[in-house]
């Protein structure tokens, strides 16, 4: 079980837009990204994130498991978030 | 209070004139007078409304200094300026070496000496950064065409050409880089400066330093879009310590007296910012500290006339710029007045 936080330095609009306020750079989430994102500022950990997106979309575990691991891996490269 | 500014040139490749004078517009001064000194009758600013009140054409810095001081002594007698803003670093020099001379005037300025002008000059930079442990790409200046035959031991391509006070190319190989010299060295003289070029993302800091060591002022900012000539279109500003730490050090180190911009390059591969440049005076994107909250040409003036200015300690973190290109339309009457005339008079 892992857990995110996402940094102070990063802003994130309602509409998924992401400014770093380090680097100057932007980002933009689309809908499902926004919401797992926000899971994630909510300091849920991962299995809270898969219970929630599990609960609540139809995907089977294995399928959201590896997207997950996909779009953690790149939020972690950019900056976006860290592991605490 | 009458100021006068350089620097008109809205263009592609804009001076920093317009964008102090509207800093300046902001500043709460009583009663500003905006007087534009320009060098070309098609400098845009001449004909945006809110800008100068009245322009007078000077002449370019190849006419001589003499020639200069005699027309700006000329315009003072009529306009009675208090303040004059260089904003060229082609210009800076002569500014400088009649900065005694203006002032016996009566005009107050705010520049470097000489010697912290030659300090931080693009064939100087190396050494002034080795010397003060801040990151720099190597760089080379070459007098010849024969020079260019060491880039292969000193360098790997690509490499940056870049002219002794303005314009920077990117050279892939041995033929891009000679085609550039030659460019360059036509245009700007000698030397030519061939540096190393640094992968990465492009990171500004505008600052003001008060002549003592002090910084009165900093903002940082992240390029977000360039254009084919390396200016920065859109910026926002950022918040990034370790930039504002180095610009504290170089104005330090130098006992900085005016604006200057500081240009880094963010290394991909180290993270380290690089110490490209350090432009003797403030940007074209200078605009942008005042919309952060820090009005750095204001303060400026405030301390060319012996006010103390408490260093600012705040700017907001996400303001952006974005530059635009906008027609401006006047009718050719007001280009024969600025061309014969040297003269025009906004009738603000």
């Amino acid at each position: 079980m892992r857990q995110f936080e996402v940094p102070a330095y990063a802003a994130v609009s309602d509409t998924g837009f992401i400014f770093l306020g380090n680097s100057g750079e932007t980002f933009n989430l689309n809908e499902i990204g926004k919401e797992i994102f926000d899971l994630i500022r909510l300091k849920m950990n991962t299995e809270e994130v898969f219970k929630e997106i599990l609960d609540n979309y139809e995907v089977d575990r294995q399928t959201f498991e590896r997207d997950f691991e996909d779009f953690i891996n790149r939020l972690l490269s950019y900056g976006l978030i860290k592991e605490i | 209070m009458k100021i006068a500014v350089t620097g008109l040139n809205a263009t592609d490749n804009p001076g920093p004139g317009i964008p102090v004078m509207r800093s300046l517009q902001e500043g709460g001064f009583d009663d500003l007078k905006l007087i534009g000194l320009i060098y070309d009758s098609l400098e845009p600013g001449i004909y945006m409304d809110n800008a100068a009140d009245v322009c007078y054409q000077i002449p370019y810095p190849s006419s001589g200094l003499e020639s200069l001081y005699e027309r700006i002594a000329y315009i003072h007698s009529i306009e009675k300026f208090d303040m004059l803003i260089p904003t060229l670093d082609s210009e800076l020099y002569g500014f400088v070496k009649l900065e005694p001379r203006l002032n016996a005037l009566g005009i107050k300025t705010f520049l470097p000496t000489l010697d912290q002008l030659n300090i931080r000059g693009k064939d100087k930079l190396l050494g002034f950064c080795k010397a003060n442990g801040i990151h720099v790409p190597k760089n080379t200046l070459a007098t010849s065409l024969h020079d260019l035959y060491s880039i292969p031991s000193d360098f790997t391509y690509p490499v940056v050409i870049k002219g002794i006070f303005y314009e920077a190319y990117i050279a892939n190989n041995f033929e891009e880089a000679t085609g550039f010299f030659k460019k360059l060295a036509n245009k700007w003289g000698y030397p030519i400066i061939i540096q190393e070029y640094i992968k990465g993302s492009e990171y500004n800091v505008v600052a003001l330093g008060d002549g003592e060591g002090g910084m009165t002022g900093a903002v940082p900012m992240k390029k977000l879009y360039i254009t084919d000539k390396g200016k920065g279109w859109s910026g926002v500003t950022i918040t990034e310590p370790a930039l504002l730490e180095i610009s504290q050090k170089v104005i330090s180190k130098i006992s900085w007296k005016s604006g200057m911009e500081l240009e880094f390059m963010k290394s991909e591969t180290t993270g380290e910012y690089y110490l490209l440049e350090i432009n003797p005076r403030f940007p074209a994107w200078v605009y942008l500290a005042p919309g952060a909250g820090q009005n750095l040409p204001a303060a400026m003036v405030k301390m060319a006339f012996g006010e103390k200015i408490k260093p600012f300690d705040h700017y907001t973190i996400g303001k952006m710029f974005v530059r635009c290109s906008w027609d401006l339309l006047a009718d050719v009457s007001k280009l024969a007045q600025i061309s014969t005339l040297g003269v025009l008079d906004n009738g603000k």
